[in-house]
């Protein structure tokens, strides 16, 4: 199976899996803005997803997306590592055109692992979990406010965002790249988009975070 | 205008593909500004060989700039700190009075040292023989303008055919990924009408090469276009993948 045993292969599934990823967090920041407008409407967005079956097949296949994106990830990483030998350079220089972002995708994938991890504690664990289990889940507004109500936890996401930040300024167009979608033109185009794409995204969730922060916490 | 310099020449020395490395430092005086760096390891190496010392082993063939046999890693650059350039096109009026300038050998798995700062680069040699080339059914010439390509297309081309395999991009790459390499020798033929009958088979061929000899997944990180002593292009590489995408897709 090509995507599986070759390398552009697997840079395709990179590829698709994170640019599903950056969908969902597209999607995820528009559904959070709804609370910046109505707490109540928000408090309908969650029933109306909460455990339905569409709900549960969509966090499914959005599970399914996360892990394949990390277990790809740790597996080229292991099969780079090796491929640069045992030997390291004593001395390396970043060459100017090479973005920070791109040489360091691994560490801010962790980054973001950790943060995924805290926010699923956060939310998912209060909201969805207790209703698959049968139990009576937290409404979304108390979720919401017993998770900003501590004014600390604003830091701690804002870090999770600007990792979340660098790693799709330079994830956005090294996935048409590595669909083989880019050419000498599109190449900067791409950047360009998805310099402009993480920002308003991450804008927009640094935005809410902070105004659930100043809305529960002050 | 042209001085002398003197500075400190940490360089790796390895007796054998087996034996333990390890830098070594030199002290080198009175080298003057117009030299090249290659001359100046010539000038170190008789000092060496006055000496009784084993000479600095490296690679070096055309001395001007074509031959891709040239390699080094200078100061933490392949081919050192000019762009655009060879280890043979390098001068040291780049370099200052008084400094360290460390030079390593390329380093990748698929690369393995030889001696000192000679490396074997036999991969690239393999991943040409597995489909870098275009087969002609003999018979008579074609008549030269018979197959008509556009300006932008024989331009590109010609562009991507401009690399010469000196491996640079690999050791540039932190992932050990021979993409841009492979990328321009498709390119070079897949830009073409008479490169396009094998298109397909060269593309999976060479490929499957790179990755069987052991070098890494593109992270397109873009380091290997940056340090590209022929300016290869990073687009090089996305139509690799298309390539072979579109190659996967129509088996």
């Amino acid at each position: 199976m090509w995507l599986t045993n070759s390398s552009v292969g697997r840079k395709v599934v990179m590829s698709v899996t994170g640019l599903f990823l950056i969908l969902f967090l597209t999607f995820h920041a528009l559904m959070n803005a709804v609370a910046l407008i109505s707490l109540d409407a928000y408090e309908a967005v969650c029933e109306f997803l909460g455990a339905n079956w569409y709900a549960l097949l969509g966090t499914a296949v959005l599970a399914g997306g996360f892990v394949i994106h990390i277990i790809y990830a740790l597996w080229l990483t292991l099969q780079n590592r090796k491929a640069r030998g045992d030997d390291r350079y004593e001395v390396s220089a970043r060459p100017k055109t090479v973005e920070w972002a791109s040489q360091n995708m691994l560490v801010l994938g962790l980054i973001v692992l950790c943060f995924l991890f805290l926010h699923l504690y956060h939310f998912w664990a209060k909201m969805q979990l207790p209703e698959i289990l049968g139990d009576f889940p937290m409404s979304g507004k108390n979720a919401l406010a017993t998770t900003f109500g501590q004014w600390w936890i604003l830091p701690i996401y804002l870090i999770g965002f600007l990792a979340i930040w660098f790693h799709i300024t330079h994830g956005f167009w090294s996935a048409f790249q590595s669909l083989g979608a880019a050419n000498e033109k599109w190449i900067e185009r791409f950047k360009c988009i998805g310099w402009w794409w993480a920002t308003i995204v991450m804008g927009l969730f640094a935005i809410e975070a902070c105004y659930f922060t100043w809305f529960f916490a002050l | 205008m042209e001085k002398n310099i003197s500075f400190k020449l940490k360089v790796w020395r390895q007796a054998g593909p087996k034996e333990k490395g390890q830098f070594v430092t030199y002290d080198v005086n009175d080298i003057p500004t117009d030299t090249s760096f290659l001359e100046m390891l010539d000038i170190v190496n008789e000092q060496l060989i006055e000496k009784g010392e084993e000479p600095i082993v490296f690679d070096h063939d055309c001395r001007e700039g074509i031959c891709g046999m040239c390699s080094l890693y200078v100061n933490g650059h392949p081919h050192g700190p000019a762009t655009g350039a060879t280890t043979c096109q390098l001068y040291m009026r780049r370099f200052h009075d008084g400094e360290t300038i460390t030079v390593e050998p390329w380093r990748s798995a698929a690369f393995p040292v030889i001696k000192d700062l000679m490396v074997n680069r036999n991969a690239f040699d393999q991943i040409q023989q597995a489909g870098g080339y275009v087969s002609f059914n003999t018979g008579g010439a074609q008549d030269a303008n018979a197959i008509p390509i556009s300006k932008v297309a024989a331009d590109e081309a010609m562009d991507s055919a401009s690399c010469i395999g000196c491996g640079a991009c690999v050791a540039a790459c932190k992932n050990g990924s021979a993409m841009l390499f492979v990328s321009a020798k498709v390119s070079q033929f897949a830009l073409l009408p008479q490169g396009r009958a094998e298109a397909k088979k060269r593309v999976k061929a060479m490929l499957s090469k790179m990755d069987e000899l052991g070098f890494g997944n593109c992270t397109n990180t873009g380091a290997c276009a940056a340090e590209c002593p022929k300016n290869i292009k990073l687009s090089n590489i996305s139509r690799l993948n298309r390539e072979f995408v579109c190659a996967k897709c129509s088996d």
